[in-house]
């Protein structure tokens, strides 16, 4: 599966002509690309486009600097050239105004969303690095935000304030990694996808795959537990991680990096950081468990005719295929049509259908695989379960079924702001938050074709075997009425329906004050001790997470 | 003029999307990997289909047919290609490992183009693994039919048995016309393949194919060429990355590029 990656593919044939087709092979590729766009959410990152768009505390004007957090002086970036070194380790406008705009990439979210006034942003190549960086932080007051790749979704990686950004791009070495036992450790900045690349040579594969692959880093994935696509056949970052080795805010190394499946001694705190968002430490490295790579995979693509008949389908799909599914997807048809509009890809399917479904088997013997997949698909297209499908006949056609599905939240992205939920509600109630979102917002008159409405549509797809649901909101900008519309409407649905108001995502600043829906007071204030105890200053990742 | 029966060759080849790696004993590459159809003969059954579909051509499709000589794994690609729409397959079965070379191939599709008395001949221009680029000329000469290759665009004239076809040369494309019977080769601009529907996936299972053995045609596998050795071209030299603007200036220096 790693060649379902953002790369193009490009025929093996044309790759190898002579120079003298090479005029050819371009208009070949552009034909290939229609076929199968990148499925890795591109972030082209200038600075131009990072400053067009507004500062969150324009956005957020309630959030108010916290008064305890001394400013960034000339003397502490001093502090951190010396310590750090090499020129590109320190990036800082507080004595150059002029190396502003190196800044704002990691000032700003991809999403174009959240946008902090940092003015040094630091990038450690080691963990005593880190270490002496938190403990100058913490003995000075001077706040920090963690960042990965910058690929989150509730802007928690990027400053509100004047955070200094502590990005971890710089430490990308694999560590180690064990043919045996398929534990790999490396280096919480190792790009995602590098991972399972060097994982693909030794046969193994990473547990963990999402569309931000690409860029997305490893530690910001365990310190946000992101879910992703593997999920359902593999488990979550809390199984998987072994180990973690982390740095707390009065500059403590904690080396909790084992190789262990086994390990009952004591509390298990290396889960506090999994999902912790970068609020009570930095994660420096991790040791995690790497399963075999599956050696034949298969993806079926159905429509169906009703959300009833995509649980009947995913039903009879645990029972066929039990071992060997490994993903189960659902898009609505208001997804596939935009993701259409903008790709202007042809339908896989011939027809129009309410629900799009893909699934994908990952085993190891090929003709066992198509064996059970077939008894399915026949199945399903028996019983009227699935109203029309197909399946893929190759690694390409895998590829750009696959790009329907992961494509989705770039395609929405083109076509202007995008309002994003991930929430996980039980099963059967699942589409009934998108149902219900889409009707709220056409009586309120904001959904329309034209330019003042300012709602595209009203979309939902997700992971329907976690019970994990993205309702987007594509809209031509940011509109306050819209975000009055479905605030705190989706939360207080989805409270009542016993769901979680942020299922992979995580809290960030964006869903900070709505914890209160998913979480009791007890369990926040439980969590407020822990926050309390590890960061006793508060100066990580502050004004967000709870 | 009289309906079309068309024939289909179709190969398996490795997917094109696996990067084929050159096995230890440097004879051939990997074989253990996924594989799926010619891309280009993809592009020959949908042309195939189409030009039922459309209706394009005055006689009407009286019969698409594909054929495939490899090993039994080859009754998958066919059956892909009757997923696709053709109609019926005839699977010509070789021992693994067994390889024809185009003139085998040639000699075989010429006696199968008489049995089944087709008049067109849709082939990929090459297969992706040997490119050998040469199955359909060799077929024209061996038949001493007319030969439309690299074919970007078919269209059939509204009446009589003239083909018109662009074909993709270097520099812009090339417009020639012929009279059938005739053989033409498909290049990438062609048409976009379609996936194969399920209900069209289960039809093809009923779908009649036919099995054979080169024998029965008076082929054999013998081959003129022998592999010497096969190797991986030169591993790309990977670039290096500087610190910062510094380190790049004293690297072009280095370098003498300064």
């Amino acid at each position: 599966m790693a060649s379902r990656a953002a790369a193009v593919p490009a025929l093996r044939c044309l790759s190898r002509r002579a120079p003298a087709l090479r005029n050819r092979m371009s208009v070949q590729s552009a034909l290939v690309a229609r076929r199968c766009f990148s499925t890795t959410e591109c972030r082209p990152f200038t600075s131009a486009s990072t400053r067009a768009f507004k500062h969150t505390t324009e956005s957020y004007p309630d959030i108010q600097r916290d008064s305890r957090f001394s400013k960034v002086t000339e003397e502490h970036v001093k502090y951190f050239k010396e310590i750090l070194g090499s020129g590109s380790a320190v990036l800082e406008s507080v004595t150059n105004d002029a190396a502003q705009d190196d800044i704002e990439p990691f000032n700003g979210d991809w999403m174009k969303k959240y946008r902090g006034h940092c003015r040094l942003v630091l990038r450690p190549g080691s963990t005593e690095e880190v270490s002496k960086i938190l403990k100058y932080c913490n003995d000075n007051m001077l706040a920090v935000v963690p960042q990965g790749g910058n690929t989150g979704l509730v802007g928690g990686s990027v400053p509100v304030f004047d955070e200094i950004v502590i990005n971890m791009g710089r430490m990308n070495q694999v560590r180690d990694f064990d043919d045996v036992s398929g534990t790999l450790v490396v280096d919480a900045g190792v790009i995602l996808e590098a991972a399972d690349k060097f994982l693909s040579e030794k046969g193994y594969i990473f547990p963990l795959d999402l569309g931000a692959k690409g860029s997305c880093q490893i530690g910001g994935n365990v310190a946000c537990n992101a879910g992703g696509l593997r999920l359902l056949r593999y488990g979550s970052l809390h199984g998987n991680v072994l180990g973690i080795e982390a740095v707390l805010p009065d500059g403590t190394i904690v080396d909790d990096l084992w190789k262990l499946r086994k390990n009952n001694t004591g509390y298990d705190l290396k889960q506090l950081f999994i999902g912790g968002e970068g609020t009570i430490g930095i994660i420096t490295g991790i040791s995690i468990q790497c399963p075999q790579r599956p050696k034949a995979v298969n993806v079926a693509f159905f429509g169906l005719e009703s959300f009833e008949q995509t649980q009947q389908a995913f039903r009879e799909a645990k029972s066929h295929l039990s071992e060997i599914l490994s993903a189960f997807e659902l898009m609505d048809n208001q997804a596939h049509t935009l993701v259409q509009r903008v790709t202007q890809n042809k339908r896989p399917l011939e027809g129009e259908y309410p629900f799009y479904c893909l699934v994908e088997t990952s085993g190891s013997n090929t003709e066992h695989d198509s064996e059970k997949l077939q008894a399915f698909l026949e199945d399903v297209m028996e019983k009227g379960i699935v109203a029309d499908g197909t399946l893929a006949e190759n690694e390409t056609q895998i590829q750009s079924l696959w790009a329907w599905r992961e494509g989705i939240a770039e395609a929405l992205g083109h076509l202007g702001g995008v309002y994003k939920y991930d929430v996980s509600i039980p099963l059967k109630e699942m589409y009934g938050l998108v149902e219900d979102t889409r009707a709220r917002i056409n009586e309120a008159g904001l959904l329309g074709d034209t330019e003042e409405h300012p709602v595209i549509d009203v979309v939902g797809y997700g992971h329907m075997g976690d019970s994990n649901l993205h309702l987007n909101i594509a809209t031509r900008h940011f509109d306050k009425r819209v975000e009055k519309v479905l605030e705190p409407f989706v939360y207080e649905w989805i409270k009542e329906r016993q769901g979680s108001i942020s299922a992979e995502h995580g809290l960030g600043l964006a869903k900070k004050k709505y914890i209160g829906y998913s979480r009791s007071d007890t369990m926040i204030e439980l969590m407020k001790q822990i926050k309390k105890l590890y960061d006793p200053n508060g100066i990580m990742n502050p004004y967000k997470y709870i | 003029m009289s309906a079309l029966r068309i024939l289909v060759p179709v190969k398996r080849v490795i997917d094109y999307a696996v990067k084929p790696r050159v096995n230890k004993a440097q004879t051939g590459v990997e074989t253990n990997v996924k594989h799926s159809m010619n891309p280009f003969d993809e592009l020959s059954v949908e042309e195939s289909v189409r030009i039922r579909e459309k209706k394009s051509a005055p006689g009407g499709v009286e019969d698409i047919c594909v054929i495939s000589a490899g090993p039994p794994k080859a009754q998958d690609t066919l059956r892909t290609a009757m997923a696709m729409g053709a109609d019926r397959a005839i699977h010509v079965e070789t021992k693994e490992g067994e390889d024809l070379e185009p003139l085998s191939v040639a000699k075989l599709l010429k006696s199968v183009v008489e049995q089944q008395k087709s008049n067109l001949v849709i082939l990929g221009k090459q297969s992706i693994d040997d490119d050998a680029n040469q199955t359909g000329q060799m077929l024209a000469g061996l038949l001493g039919w007319p030969q439309a290759t690299q074919a970007s665009k078919v269209m059939f004239e509204k009446e009589g048995d003239a083909v018109t076809v662009t074909r993709e040369v270097d520099g812009g494309s090339e417009t020639v016309r012929a009279k059938l019977p005739m053989v033409i080769t498909t290049d990438l601009r062609l048409n976009e393949p379609r996936y194969a529907s399920l209900p069209n996936i289960m039809k093809a299972k009923k779908k009649p194919l036919e099995k054979k053995k080169l024998e029965d045609f008076g082929i054999t596998a013998e081959r003129r060429l022998k592999i010497v050795k096969v190797t991986e071209p030169p591993p790309r030299q990977g670039g290096g990355k500087v610190d910062d603007v510094d380190g790049l200036v004293s690297k072009l220096k280095e370098l003498g590029a300064l």
